[in-house]
C-alpha cells in the first residue's frame, strides 16, 4: 500500500537536527531569575523593535498569556514585532489590535482563527504571514530558519527552582508539546505561571528557562475544549463514520498493531467512537494513537485497545486527566510528532489518519486553511504532517454543507497536497486516489462500498447546489503556505469580501 | 387569480442548510424581494431566481418577501417561500 516518498522534500537538503543536549540542558548551576511584575520582566528581557517572540497554544481558547504580553507590548509602543505562535485562537484579540497598529508586522502560525485571521485576511499585516504545519514549525525552529528572540511559555505549574509542568496547576493542560522547541532554542525563555508548587514530573526543565513570572491567572482551562472537539449527532455524519470503518477494514488496517490518529472534527470523532466498538467486538489491540488526544482515544487506551498514547496536545480535560495518571500516555514534542527530519517522528509510524477538509479538489489537494472567499479560517495544524506520514490518509466530510460542496474543481488554498491523500469518504460515495488503481478494483469487486470518482462527486454536488460563482481575491499576498519541509506550496491573497 | 397577503407569514428556520422566509403585506401591488445569505457571493443569483420563480407561480402581489438563507438548496428555498406565502394569505 505504501508509496514513498509521498512528496520529494525540496527546501532543506542538508538538515542535521541539533540535539537538545548541545543546547540548553547541559547548562550547569543554571538559575532561573524571578521577576515580580511586567515592568521588571520587560526591563530584564530588553525586547526591541523588530524582534521575534513566540507562544504556544495548549490553553487554546482559554489562553490569557498572549493577550497579557501583547497588551504590554502595545503599551510600550514597540514596532515591527514578529509573533511566532503555534496557533492563534479567537480569544487572542490583543494580537489583532497589535497588527492593526503596526506593533506586530508578521505572524507565523500553524493555525489561526477569529480576529487575527480576519485582520490578516483583510491585508492589515505589513508582511505576509507564514502558515506552517506543526511538524514544520518544529523543523523551522530546530534548523534555525525561525529564530526566536523571546519565547513566552504559559506554564500551568512551576516549582520554586523554575521547572515547568503542564500536568498540575489551576490551568493544567497536559502535554506542552508545541512549546518544547521554543523552550530549547529561543534566545530567552520567559515562563509565566499562576501555580508554584512541588512538581511530580517536568515537561520543560529549568535549564531551558531564563525568567519566571508569577501572575494571578494564565487562563481558563475550560477553553481547552474549544471549537470542534465534540462528536457529531448528525445521522449523515454517523453514516459517513460507519463507511469509513468499513473502508479501513476492507483495506486491511483493522488488525492487531493498528496505529491511528483522528482530527477533532465531529465526523472524525465519530470514526473514533465506531472504531472503539469495532476493536472491542473483534478483540483487536492497536499499538498507539497519537496527535491531539481526546477523551474518545483515552477511553480506548484505558480499555487496552491501544497500548500507548503519544500526546502532543490535550484536546479536552479527559485527556489532561489521563496524562496525569497513566504511565503509557506520553507527552511528545512537536518535533517528535511531525518534524520530517526527526528520524523517529510519530507521524511516519501511523497506519491510518482520519482528517477533515473544507475543500478537496479533483487532484485530491485539501484546503483546511481558507474559505472559498480566501478568508483564513484555520490552518494545517498536523493535517499535512499526518497525511504525509500515514500509510492511509482518509478525509471524511459531508459532500454538501450549507450549499457549499467540499469537492471543488480546484482548492482555493493548498494546505495538504493531493499526493499525500488516499481516500475521501462522503455521504455520496467514496473516492480513492487514482494511484491506488488495484485497490479501487478490489473494493468494487469484493465490497458493497460505493466507490466513485472525484469527478462524479463534483458533478453530484453541482447538480444539488448549482454552479457556484467564483470569488476572486485581490492582488495582495497576505500569507504563504509553508509545507512541512519549509518549501512554499501556495499563497493566500487578500479576501475581496468585506469581513 | 392574484394572491395578496393579509398578514405576516413565516416559514423555515435559521438552522444551517435551511432558510427563514418572511412575507408581509404592502400598501400597493408591488413585489419586493430581499435576500440575505451566507452563500450570497457564490449563489446569490440562483437564490433570487428560486424565490422569484416561486412568487410568480403563486401569482403573488402586494408583498415583501424577505429570505434569510443559511445555505438552503433550491428545493428548500422554494418550499419555504411557498409555505410562507400561503400562511400570509
Amino acid at each position: 500500500m505504501r508509496y514513498e516518498p509521498k512528496l520529494p522534500y525540496q527546501y532543506i537538503e542538508s538538515y542535521e537536527p541539533r540535539t537538545y543536549q548541545e543546547n540548553k540542558t547541559s547548562r550547569v548551576n543554571h538559575e532561573v531569575r524571578k521577576v515580580e511584575d511586567m515592568d521588571q520582566l520587560f526591563d530584564m528581557i530588553q525586547l526591541k523593535d523588530g524582534m521575534t517572540i513566540s507562544f504556544h497554544h495548549h490553553l487554546r481558547n482559554g489562553d490569557a498569556v498572549m493577550n497579557l504580553i501583547m497588551d504590554e507590548i502595545i503599551k510600550r509602543n514597540l514596532r515591527d514585532i514578529t509573533v511566532a505562535a503555534s496557533s492563534v485562537f479567537p480569544i487572542h484579540t490583543s494580537l489583532a489590535t497589535a497588527i492593526e497598529r503596526g506593533v506586530v508586522t508578521q505572524v507565523v502560525a500553524a493555525y489561526m482563527s477569529g480576529a487575527v485571521a480576519d485582520v490578516v485576511s483583510k491585508g492589515k499585516c505589513l508582511y505576509p504571514c507564514v502558515m506552517q504545519t506543526h511538524g514544520g514549525r518544529a523543523l523551522s525552529i530546530e534548523s534555525g530558519k525561525l529564530k526566536i528572540d523571546v519565547a513566552f511559555i504559559a506554564s500551568p505549574a512551576m516549582d520554586k527552582s523554575g521547572n515547568i509542568s503542564g500536568r498540575q496547576g489551576k490551568a493544567a493542560c497536559g502535554s506542552l508539546g508545541y512549546a518544547i522547541a521554543d523552550a530549547h532554542y529561543a534566545e530567552m525563555v520567559v515562563a509565566i505561571t499562576d501555580t508554584i508548587e512541588p512538581l511530580n514530573a517536568f515537561d520543560i526543565p529549568k535549564e531551558c528557562v531564563d525568567v519566571m513570572l508569577h501572575v494571578d491567572s494564565i487562563g481558563d482551562p475550560k477553553g481547552i475544549v474549544s471549537g470542534t472537539t465534540r462528536i457529531t449527532k448528525d445521522p449523515v455524519g454517523l453514516a459517513i463514520a460507519k463507511r469509513t470503518i468499513e473502508l479501513m477494514d476492507a483495506v486491511g488496517y483493522i488488525k492487531d498493531g493498528l496505529s491511528f490518529q483522528t482530527g477533532a472534527g465531529g465526523i472524525s470523532l465519530a470514526v473514533a467512537a465506531q472504531l472503539h466498538q469495532k476493536l472491542s467486538q473483534n478483540k483487536i489491540k492497536g499499538s498507539f494513537a497519537s496527535g491531539g488526544i481526546t477523551g474518545y482515544l483515552v477511553d480506548m487506551f484505558e480499555e487496552g485497545l491501544f497500548e500507548k498514547l503519544y500526546d502532543v496536545q490535550c484536546f479536552d480535560l479527559a485527556a489532561v486527566a489521563s496524562i496525569q495518571k497513566n504511565e503509557n500516555h506520553f507527552a511528545i514534542s512537536a518535533s517528535q510528532y511531525g518534524n520530517p527530519y526527526n528520524p523517529k517522528n510519530i507521524v511516519d509510524q501511523l497506519d491510518v489518519v482520519i482528517l477533515g477538509a473544507s475543500e478537496i479538489d479533483l487532484n485530491f489537494n485539501v484546503n483546511v486553511t481558507t474559505g472559498f472567499d480566501h478568508r483564513i479560517l484555520g490552518g494545517s495544524g498536523g493535517h499535512a504532517d499526518t497525511a504525509f506520514g500515514s500509510k492511509f490518509a482518509i478525509i471524511v466530510s459531508k459532500l454538501v454543507s450549507s450549499r457549499i460542496s467540499v469537492v471543488v474543481d480546484q482548492v482555493t488554498t493548498i494546505t495538504t497536497p493531493g499526493q499525500t491523500i488516499d481516500a475521501l469518504v462522503t455521504d455520496y460515495g467514496i473516492a480513492i486516489h487514482p494511484r491506488h488503481s488495484e485497490l479501487i478494483e478490489q473494493l468494487k469487486k469484493t465490497t458493497r462500498l460505493s466507490v466513485v470518482s472525484m469527478k462524479e462527486l463534483l458533478d453530484t454536488a453541482n447538480e444539488l447546489c448549482g454552479l457556484p460563482q467564483s470569488v476572486l481575491p485581490q492582488e495582495k499576498i497576505v500569507a504563504l503556505m509553508e509545507y512541512r519541509d519549509l518549501s512554499v506550496i501556495d499563497v493566500i491573497r487578500q479576501s475581496e469580501i468585506p469581513l | 387569480m392574484m394572491n395578496r397577503p393579509t398578514k405576516t407569514g413565516i416559514a423555515g428556520t435559521l438552522e444551517s442548510n435551511d432558510c427563514q422566509v418572511t412575507v408581509e403585506p404592502t400598501n400597493d401591488d408591488s413585489l419586493v424581494i430581499q435576500i440575505e445569505s451566507v452563500v450570497k457571493a457564490r449563489f446569490g443569483k440562483q437564490i433570487e431566481m428560486a424565490v422569484m420563480d416561486t412568487c410568480k407561480q403563486l401569482e403573488l402581489v402586494g408583498a415583501t418577501v424577505f429570505v434569510d438563507d443559511k445555505g438552503a438548496l433550491d428545493f428548500t428555498i422554494k418550499a419555504r417561500v411557498e409555505t410562507a406565502v400561503k400562511r400570509s394569505l
